[in-house]
């Protein structure tokens, strides 16, 4: 298997609460090329999970492997994309692109040549010499994409990535990334808490559920793609969704425990 | 059109300061070498001015203040970068600069002179002390409040010590530091005046140390106004320098001042 997490908890120790757990005991196994969607509500532990399969974090016990080594720190072969974007503001579009170029060992000449393609295919050469604050988030969140897949990682981890954004931004950015996997083939690990969202860009959806936080259940969404989001096997995968997280009445009714 | 607005009011409130200043002294109720009137001082000014004093002590002046302060920009950002990196460190230094810190520089004086002798030094240590600390401070405060998702960004993209600093950590430190550079600019010239008054044989605050001692109070005052739009002018090239920086570095000015 590509990504193997194995019992991985994360417990944090507060002074004035004691011992918190982020995270208990999550298996997950992930194979290469796959779009997974890590949903649920704030407190459910997905974001650390993303941590700590980006290196930021480390499981208290437990492991993340990738490739059958341990990650214990970051790689510029996972980027990890946020959401409020972390794109530099004294840098312009091209020269943030180049930031992760900076670090290999590559000529200035071939560095700006790669930028360009990569800020081309976010579609936005048109505002290569413009700085983030000039931009829209939908634009600055699509620089932090372009800045990322420059550099070629086998993994894309997306914190929320479009959580700032508008509901019709959104939309057009799931469309954008949707786009960019199925071009580029990465794997793509995606924290939401955005239900259609997850329906919609997902080829599993792995639902979390807080306090502690952990793995309630694993959803396979055989659609094709591009993905109808007003079709009725989406509406079907949705309610399903929605039914794990007890938004919805089912028909048993079950009022005993 | 509002910088039109801002210079018609300038212009307004020195008249009016000017017409106050010659009906106090219509009053005839002070002497003339207690309260020369502005017709007198304008003279004076002019005189120095034709005759080349002023040229020469501005010159003399300006040279220690440059001197002193870029020596305090140099070692202040430099080891405020050192510091606010090291915060172990800079938890035992930081109690030392608290009690530095509010010690006029003129109080150094009599060791001052001891240490370094006369002529020139004098002046140019009471300006680098007085521009030191809040360089200082402002600079190991800018760094300890670079944004942590800029460190984040650099670790996933493999960016290492030298580029970690050039790249990250001074750039998000710019705009403190620049605010404190600007801060110590005006500190710096209100101390090379005094600096000049007790212990130099030329520059701007000997010229009034020296009218003072041959009874010219024309002088004094007409040396006031002198170092006054001096400090003005000084002030206003550093804010246009700054500001074009800032627009360089991307950062919004309207957010700040």
């Amino acid at each position: 298997m590509y990504i193997t997490i194995s019992d991985a908890s994360r417990e944090y120790y507060l002074k004035d609460k004691g011992k918190m757990t982020a995270l208990h005991k999550v298996n997950l196994e992930i194979e290469e090329g796959e779009f997974i969607c890590l949903l649920g509500p704030s407190g459910c532990g997905k974001s650390t999970l993303l941590n700590m399969i980006a290196g930021f974090d480390r499981p208290t016990s437990g492991s993340v492997k990738i490739h059958g080594e341990v990650v214990t720190k970051p790689s510029e072969n996972r980027i990890t994309i946020f959401q409020n974007y972390g794109l530099l503001p004294w840098r312009n579009v091209l020269r943030n692109v180049e930031l992760g170029l900076e670090a290999k060992n590559i000529s200035k000449k071939e560095r700006r040549q790669i930028a360009e393609e990569y800020i081309e295919l976010v579609g936005l050469s048109a505002y290569k010499h413009h700085h983030p604050a000039q931009l829209s988030g939908g634009m600055q969140q699509r620089v932090a994409l372009a800045r990322a897949l420059a550099v070629d990682p086998e993994i894309l981890l997306m914190d929320e990535p479009f959580g700032a954004l508008d509901a019709m931004t959104r939309m057009s950015m799931q469309d954008e990334i949707e786009r960019l996997w199925q071009e580029k083939k990465k794997t793509i690990i995606f924290v939401t808490h955005d239900i259609e969202e997850a329906v919609f860009l997902a080829d599993r959806i792995v639902i979390m559920t807080p306090s502690p936080g952990r793995i309630k259940s694993i959803i396979k969404v055989p659609l094709a793609r591009k993905r109808d989001r007003t079709g009725n096997d989406f509406i079907k995968i949705r309610d399903r969704v929605f039914e794990e997280f007890g938004f919805k009445d089912t028909a048993e009714v079950d009022f005993f425990i | 059109m509002n910088t039109l607005k801002k210079s018609i009011k300038a212009v307004v409130s020195i008249f009016a300061l000017i017409v106050i200043w010659q009906l106090v002294v219509l009053t005839g109720r002070f002497e003339e070498s207690l309260l020369p009137s502005p017709a007198v001082v304008f003279t004076g000014i002019w005189d120095i001015v034709k005759d080349g004093t002023l040229l020469n002590h501005y010159r003399v002046s300006f040279a220690r203040f440059l001197t002193g302060y870029v020596l305090a920009a140099l070692t202040g950002v430099i080891l405020g970068l050192l510091l606010g990196w090291n915060k172990s460190v800079w938890s035992f230094i930081d109690p030392v600069i608290q009690i530095l810190r509010p010690v006029s520089p003129i109080a150094w004086f009599p060791f001052i002179v001891l240490w370094f002798g006369i002529g020139d030094a004098p002046a140019v240590v009471i300006i680098f002390i007085a521009a030191f600390f809040p360089i200082l401070l402002s600079t190991v405060s800018g760094v300890g409040n670079v944004d942590a998702i800029y460190m984040k960004v650099a670790d996933n993209f493999g960016l290492k010590q030298p580029a970690l600093l050039f790249k990250i950590i001074l750039p998000a430190a710019f705009p403190l530091i620049a605010n404190g550079l600007h801060l110590a600019l005006g500190t710096a010239w209100v101390f090379l005046v005094a600096g000049e008054m007790v212990g130099a044989q030329s520059g701007l605050g000997f010229m009034i140390i020296d009218a003072r001692n041959s009874l010219r109070s024309d002088l004094v005052l007409a040396g006031i106004i002198i170092i006054g739009v001096l400090g003005l002018i000084l002030d206003r090239l550093v804010r246009l320098l700054e500001n074009r920086i800032k627009r360089q570095w991307g950062v919004s000015l309207e957010e700040r001042n």
